[in-house]
């Protein structure tokens, strides 16, 4: 079984060398209608590294049983290996303890847990419960229907032009009646990385728990659950170099312990008869029935990738080509960005006038070039900025500066196409 | 457009259909096929401003589209548009077979031909139910004037 040491990005580790990293991507060969793939559409899902897809087939050929419940050999190298998992993620990102690691679907999955379960319990007619104006319906929905329920309210934060959170407005909708606060770390339409640290620090001061929906910052920045002193944190795995179907709902144990199951059946009961069903402690009391084993295992051996090329190298590398492609994309004539903001990660939406998104992407599909287009399920936040869809631009740390200029001169040639 | 549609209007809408498949079989790689929807697209005329109202948007597609009718001598007549190119290439295949025709005709015409083009293999499933959304509207309309015109 491969040990998280024995994981490497590339030899060279000190140095950030995207060609090398490219490598490691199998798809990225991969030609679309005869031209080179150029894929920017990370913010709806990232290609997965030659590790993560040698270790699932490292265990399908070697490890696959169902965990938890065999005495033989292979099911005990299955629950060592899932568990095992469990406890890499726990230290990557710095979760005080195992039974703060919740594995789900995704974070649409998790929000929905806490909603619900923690929702259920602790929600009153009258309560109000703050998300953000830039959430993506994951974040909104399940926070809607549990409020309906239980005849809560919603509140919702806004935001300036820039697609930045008002943080003084965030502030004057906190009071007693606020329950609970529930925001996006880093959006997936504009690329706003918000203060989060702020948000949750003014919470505090109420006793207010706050999740963090962190599915585009466990893909770009460094996720240390105690530094943000976040109560909840969701991501999906498939998103950060990871298989699809798994994810990691982080919940401080405090909360967790005191949150009723949210799913039954086999794997979460300690007891069960027909008059009386007991439950399991954390972790599994959250997770019934056979979980995705070997999601949990690429996913774990995707954040230690991630980790070997270091967050850092990461960071710098992603910055620099959210400069350049701002530059490019900007300069393209009656091109618009949406979203502005000061702190980002390399994902930029744009309308152009006279093109539809939609037209646009399709055309750039025959240049070989994946981008998004639509409202990426953040219907609320396109109406703040008065746009039904958009296209975006969304990187990830193997895509290249010459990618970028190539995807300018295709945009630039299917703009010309439409309005013609 | 509509004046191409009345000298099509002794035509059965499975004649048009096999026209419109042997077209964009003639056509072969999708780039091309999807290079002519968009000039079909484009030849389509603006309608007049006030349909673009929201009772006249056909729900379900990424882009804005809009589709109003009305009868003449029994058939049933259908105009529309879109923000976007690729829709307005799709009106402007579904008018070609389906405007200028009863609501019998209409209502009995079969849908193969969007398979045969290729259309519901390439689009993805959100422009996808652009198409489905209009096809409704269109059928949706067909069974209200024949309750209409037979009431």
């Amino acid at each position: 079984m491969t040990s998280p040491s024995q994981i490497s990005a590339h030899p060279d580790t000190k140095s950030f060398d995207v060609r090398s990293i490219r490598e490691d991507f199998p798809i990225l060969q991969t030609k679309i209608y005869g031209k080179p793939l150029i894929y920017f559409d990370n913010a709806a899902t990232s290609q997965k590294p030659r590790q993560v897809i040698d270790r699932l087939v490292q265990y399908y050929e070697h490890e696959n049983a169902n965990i938890h419940r065999g005495v033989y050999y292979l099911s005990e190298r299955a629950s060592e290996a899932y568990e095992g998992a469990r406890d890499s993620l726990q230290k990557l990102l710095n979760a005080a303890g195992r039974n703060e690691i919740i594995f789900v679907r995704g974070a649409t999955e998790g929000i929905n847990l806490v909603a619900s379960s923690w929702g259920r319990a602790n929600l009153k007619a009258g309560d109000e419960v703050i998300v953000s104006h830039m959430e993506h319906h994951a974040n909104i929905v399940p926070w809607q229907l549990i409020c309906e329920e239980k005849g809560a309210i919603l509140k919702v934060i806004p935001i300036n032009d820039k697609g930045e959170m008002n943080l003084e407005a965030y502030k004057s909708l906190l009071s007693e009646k606020t329950k609970f606060v529930s925001v996006v770390y880093v959006s997936n339409s504009i690329g706003t990385i918000n203060p989060v640290k702020e948000v949750i620090e003014a919470a505090h001061a109420y006793n207010i728990p706050v999740l963090l929906d962190g599915c585009q910052a466990a893909p770009h920045l460094e996720i240390d659950v105690q530094d943000l002193d976040c109560d909840f944190f969701v991501f999906s795995g498939h998103k950060t170099f990871g298989p699809t179907g798994i994810g990691i709902l982080y919940g401080k144990e405090k909360y967790l312990d005191a949150m009723p199951p949210y799913q039954s059946g086999g794997d979460m009961i300690k007891q069960v008869s027909f008059w009386r069903t007991t439950f399991k402690e954390l972790p599994y009391k959250f997770e019934a029935g056979t979980p995705h084993i070997e999601g949990a295992i690429g996913l774990a051996t995707a954040f230690e990738y991630v980790t070997n090329i270091g967050r850092s190298n990461i960071h710098a590398y992603e910055q620099k080509l959210l400069a350049h492609a701002t530059q490019k994309i900007a300069a393209v004539d009656g091109l618009r960005i949406i979203g502005t903001a000061k702190n980002k990660i390399p994902v930029i939406s744009f309308v152009v006038e006279g093109a539809h998104p939609l037209d646009i992407g399709t055309l750039l599909d025959f240049e070989g070039v994946a981008v998004r287009t639509g409202n990426h399920c953040t219907q609320p936040l396109m109406d703040c900025f008065g746009v039904s869809a958009t296209c975006r631009v969304s990187l990830a740390f193997y895509n290249t500066v010459k990618e970028i200029d190539e995807f300018v001169i295709a945009l630039e040639k299917v703009i010309k196409k439409i309005k013609s | 457009m509509i004046e191409m549609t009345k000298k099509m209007n002794n035509r059965p809408i499975s004649e048009i259909q096999d026209e419109i498949v042997e077209e964009f079989e003639f056509l072969g790689e999708w780039p091309d096929k999807y290079e002519h929807l968009m000039n079909i697209g484009k030849a389509l005329p603006r309608l007049p401003e006030a349909a673009y109202s929201e009772e006249n948007k056909v729900k379900g597609c990424q882009s804005n589209l809009w589709m109003i009718t009305r009868t003449e001598n029994g058939n049933i007549i259908f105009e529309g548009d879109s923000d976007a190119l690729l829709v307005k290439g799709l009106v402007g295949l579904l008018l070609k077979v389906f405007s200028n025709h009863t609501p019998e005709e209409i209502l009995e015409a079969n849908l193969d031909f969007l398979g045969k083009i290729g259309l519901q293999a390439h689009l993805s499933a959100t422009r996808n139910n652009g198409l489905e959304a209009m096809i409704k509207q269109i059928k949706f309309y067909a069974l209200a004037y024949k309750a209409k015109m037979t009431a």
